[in-house]
């Protein structure tokens, strides 16, 4: 029997597509993870109720460690549903889960939901101009990942916008909000003195992605390290080189500062 | 002005000029009198009562060490001597001599730039002797020679002058023979000891006399009359004649380096920053008006004062109210009490300048090997001990209401001393304590119940083993959890050349700076350059390489490699106790993009999980830590002596024959040794004279680690079945 990696959308239970939803409703078995994303305007407990089911929730070790044990071995006699937030496939790391199924023997197919990559969209910036992502982590002792700066770099000297993650630590309910990240961000400028992430970078910011009532925003980074967006999860993202008509639609959209229209 | 403020009037002018000052040491074997030997400098120098001395044993001031006749805790004292009609600061730091204790000797030695090393006249040269001189000789303290209890040779022995010449130039040829040995080549001839120049000085430190052929030569004293005045039983006049303290102390005076010239070779090689740099001229220089910088040596508690740092300052001025950086803590401190030693007293000072010894309060997360300076600076090597933790128990507290008490207790007993190593379980409330010998923890648990007022349950003495490996392993690939990063190891038993030049500080612990000065010594020691340039890091005598060829993203993952390697390194596979002499080489490796999926939590498993693994595929084994057991005892008590060492899986090393006394020298396992104390004492009626060294480890014979490994696991609440490659690697 096969495994459905099915990806639930950006936002609350009916981000899910009508294929996603029918799939799990007829599965056996329904899991879920929500570290690698946060279905923010939502509950487990809705979801449970969109799809008539229970959901088992599954930790990263679970998914990391143990996903034969837990999760495949159900699929030798039952149609399996395997949820994640966004695209299942995107912005995770779940490519190896579905490498390990095949190994298994177990079928396993993928349907696709809203991701963050088309999701920025709404900021204006045209897509086929980013660049490579990066994260933005929490750092921890020992612990001070400073490659985003090369690729925000990279991307820059290229003219590309970088859509920068920011983390998730969802064990202890931590959602990195956008101001976090610039201040990372400054201490890496601090340590490296490229002049890549400075106070005067204009960046984008697009919170809860999806949602009716996204904030968007544009701006320098002086400004912009002092303003609230709402509830995470935020995105930030730093532009490369503007066409005319992003910066009109920043303007229009974020509220970014009319200087750049100049820039362009 | 009374006597005591004359004095501290004095000290207070003598420390403001570095070529007045003397950093000095005594180290001696055990029982060769070094305590002894202290008290009557200090009383001949009016530190003490003249009467006192010799029965007071003033420096033992832990009332500890009274009850045991041995000095454990080194402290300090400043006292004035003078020569050549010039005062001089003899600044002295008394260093416990029992092995047990080794640490509390090194520290010592960062501090002090000379030494007097006591030998005793009837043993000569003892095992403990080697030790200490080797330990003086690489921290680039210069020695010179007292040979002790000289008053035996006369009475007891009732040798002729002619057969105590040869004594004394057996103990002087064979002392020359060790610093040839272990002094640093430059001053390998140098500081050789020689009667002539007064490099070497004999006597009694317990009668209070002692002699040195300038001093015969300045006063018309001579042999003779010594030999005669002893047998006469005049003290009194024999005290008056040659003085020890006077003696000992021109000795000092005259053959020991001042701080100026001490510090101008011994920061380069002590320091391991530039020393071409501001700070750094300004320490080997002993600038008073430089940046402050000092290191810490020894942590004691006060009942009044709380816990005094004691130093020695390398540059600047130590003031009350100066802002400090702790360096190796990464914090600020703010000094409040400066002072120095007199005797077991402290004087509080305003300042206390470059050159001398310092005791300061206020400085909250120092430890003893800390680097304390005004600006933040490269911290001084680590200090190395020779003997490492190889004994452990277990203590709970007896009453509950004690459990906080204890915890805080023991996290102050291992930071006064680093030797002690504590783990502190707040779940069980059993606490593990670790150290260097089973005397080492008694004094330390009767620290505990008395300066802390904590009573505990104690566990019979455990033995720390160690686990290696006999042979290569082949390539082993660690995938994190995720399975987005892989690394590929391989490892191989450390060759001994190299360990050695580990343990003995050649090449230092921890991440080099100077990765091609360590990959040179590795290549002259048998290494292959092209690996050895590889070099990350050293643990516990353990090594990480990195010999892949630009990888993308590891310098990143780097520092948790090394971390998930110390992992690996302090909790083995077989029964998760300490490994040594494994070298992990990281040939390959796979590295996600982005780093949210190579954190910590991805890379500590991978690396933990490879090296264990590959372990388990090199034939692991366990070693054991040995002691060298040196006996002398009467030719009757041979037999008895064999007997209790063979029972003990002793090896017999040596034996020697001196008049009536045998000599033995073996080796046991420490795990054999407990309760050899009361069982030698049994076996030889009292008569056997004994002392230990480390010994290092050896391997655990193969018939008997299956059960020592089932034993260990038992106790750790593992299961107790010793773990196989299949265990241990993940499936694939």
């Amino acid at each position: 029997m096969p495994i459905y990696f099915i990806g639930l959308g950006l936002y609350d239970e009916k981000d899910i597509t009508l294929k996603g939803l029918e799939i799990a409703r007829k599965c056996d078995v329904v899991f879920a993870e929500f570290y690698t994303s946060l279905l923010a305007g939502t509950t487990i407990e809705k979801i449970e109720q969109q799809i008539g089911k229970s959901i088992k929730l599954l930790s990263r070790e679970d998914v990391e460690l143990n996903f034969e044990k837990i999760v495949l071995n159900n699929a030798k006699e039952r149609d399996v549903a395997f949820l994640t937030a966004g695209d299942p496939m995107v912005a995770t790391t779940h490519a190896d889960l579905r490498i390990r199924a095949k190994q298994m023997g177990v079928r396993s197919y993928v349907i696709h939901a809203p991701s963050i990559y088309s999701a920025i969209s709404i900021t204006g910036l045209q897509v086929y101009k980013f660049g490579k992502s990066a994260s933005v982590a929490y750092p921890e002792k020992n612990w001070f990942p400073t490659s985003h700066y090369e690729v925000i770099k990279e991307n820059k000297e290229r003219g590309l916008h970088t859509l920068l993650f920011l983390d998730i630590k969802a064990e202890q309910k931590k959602y990195m909000t956008a101001n976090e990240a610039m201040n990372i961000l400054l201490q890496v400028e601090e340590m490296k003195k490229e002049g890549i992430f400075t106070e005067d970078t204009l960046v984008v910011i697009l919170a809860r992605a999806g949602s009716l009532a996204p904030t968007l925003k544009a701006g320098y980074v002086r400004e912009m390290i002092k303003g609230d967006f709402g509830k995470q999860p935020h995105i930030l993202i730093v532009p490369g080189k503007l066409h005319i008509v992003e910066a009109e639609y920043l303007v229009e959209f974020a509220n970014a500062p009319k200087e750049i229209l100049k820039e362009v | 002005m009374g006597k005591r403020e004359e004095m501290i009037k004095e000290i207070k002018e003598l420390m403001l000029q570095p070529e007045r000052i003397r950093n000095m040491g005594i180290a001696a074997h055990i029982d060769h009198g070094k305590t002894t030997l202290s008290d009557n400098l200090l009383a001949g120098a009016g530190m003490i009562s003249e009467e006192l001395a010799g029965k007071q044993l003033v420096l033992d001031f832990d009332e500890q060490e009274q009850a045991r006749g041995i000095t454990i805790n080194a402290a300090n004292v400043s006292m004035i001597h003078e020569y050549g009609g010039q005062k001089y600061l003899v600044n002295l730091i008394d260093t416990p001599g029992h092995v047990d204790f080794g640490g509390d000797v090194t520290r010592a030695m960062r501090a002090i730039d000379g030494a007097i090393i006591v030998v005793d006249a009837v043993e000569g040269v003892m095992p403990q002797t080697e030790t200490v001189l080797r330990q003086a000789l690489r921290e680039y303290v210069k020695p010179v020679l007292f040979i002790n209890k000289v008053d035996r040779l006369i009475k007891e022995l009732k040798l002729t002058p002619q057969q105590m010449q040869e004594r004394f130039v057996k103990v002087i040829t064979d002392v020359n023979r060790l610093i040839r040995k272990y002094a640093p080549k430059e001053f390998r001839d140098k500081w050789l000891v020689n009667v002539n120049d007064g490099s070497v000085a004999f006597g009694s430190a317990y009668y209070n006399w002692a002699l040195s052929v300038p001093y015969m030569k300045k006063t018309g004293v001579s042999f003779k009359d010594i030999i005669d005045l002893t047998n006469a039983g005049d003290l009194k006049t024999l005290r008056k004649k040659a003085p020890l303290h006077v003696v000992v102390l021109d000795m000092v005076v005259r053959h020991l380096p001042n701080p100026v010239e001490a510090q101008k070779y011994r920061i380069p090689h002590l320091w391991r920053g530039e020393v071409e740099s501001e700070i750094g001229q300004s320490m080997a220089s002993c600038d008073p008006k430089g940046k402050m910088a000092m290191i810490v040596t020894k942590i004691i508690i006060d009942k009044h004062a709380g816990e005094v740092a004691t130093g020695r300052v390398w540059s600047g001025t130590v003031k009350t109210g100066q802002e400090v950086h702790i360096i190796t803590a990464k914090r600020k401190a703010r000094i409040q009490q400066v002072g120095i030693y007199m005797g077991p007293e402290r004087v509080n000072m305003e300042a206390v300048p470059a050159g001398n010894i310092v005791a300061v309060t206020g400085l909250k997360d120092a430890m003893a090997g800390e680097t304390v300076a005004e600006e933040p600076i490269e911290p001084f090597e680590a200090l190395h001990y020779t003997s490492e933790p190889v004994v452990t128990v277990a203590i709970e507290a007896k009453n509950v209401k004690d459990l906080p008490r204890l915890i805080e207790a023991l996290r102050q007993l291992a930071k006064e001393d680093p030797t002690l190593h504590v783990k502190i379980d707040e779940e069980t409330g059993q606490h593990l304590l670790s150290g260097m010998g089973e005397l080492h923890l008694e004094v330390k648990l009767v620290h505990l119940k008395e300066q802390w007022g904590v009573d505990v349950d104690v566990s019979e003495p455990i033995v720390v083993y160690r686990e290696s490996i006999t042979k290569q392993s082949p390539i082993v690939e660690g995938k994190s959890p995720n399975k987005h990063n892989r690394f590929y190891i391989v490892i191989e038993p450390m060759p001994d050349e190299i360990y050695q030049a580990i343990r003995e500080g050649e090449i230092p612990e921890g991440r080099p700076k100077d990765t091609k000065a360590v990959a040179k010594k590795l290549a002259e020691l048998g290494m292959d350059y092209d690996i050895a340039r590889g070099i990350v890091d050293i643990y516990n005598g353990n090594m990480f390489l990195d010999n892949t060829k630009g990888l993308q993203y590891l310098n990143e993952v780097m520092d948790l490699l090394i971390d998930g390697f110390h992992q690996a390194m302090d909790e083995g596979p077989l029964a998760r106790e300490p490994v040594m002499k494994v070298i992990v080489r990281l040939v390959d490796a796979k590295i996600h993009e982005d780093n949210v999926h190579r954190g910590p939590a991805q890379i500590y498993p991978a690396i933990r999980t490879a090296i264990h693994c590959a372990m388990m595929k090199s034939n692991p084994v366990l070693y054991e830590p040995y002691q060298k057991v040196v006996i002398n005892v009467p030719y009757e008590y041979m037999g008895s002596v064999s007997r209790e060492m063979n029972q003990r899986r002793g090896q017999l090393i040596d034996m020697k024959q001196e008049g009536e006394v045998m000599i033995i020298i073996s080796e046991a396992p420490v795990a054999e040794m407990f309760g050899f104390a009361g069982a030698i004492r049994g076996a030889t009626s009292g008569r056997a004279l004994w002392s230990t060294e480390h010994a290092g480890f050896k391997r655990v014979p193969t018939e008997l680690a299956v059960n020592i490994i089932r034993q260990i696991r038992q106790r750790k609440g593992l299961n107790p079945n010793p773990p196989t490659e299949k265990d241990i690697c993940p499936q694939q």
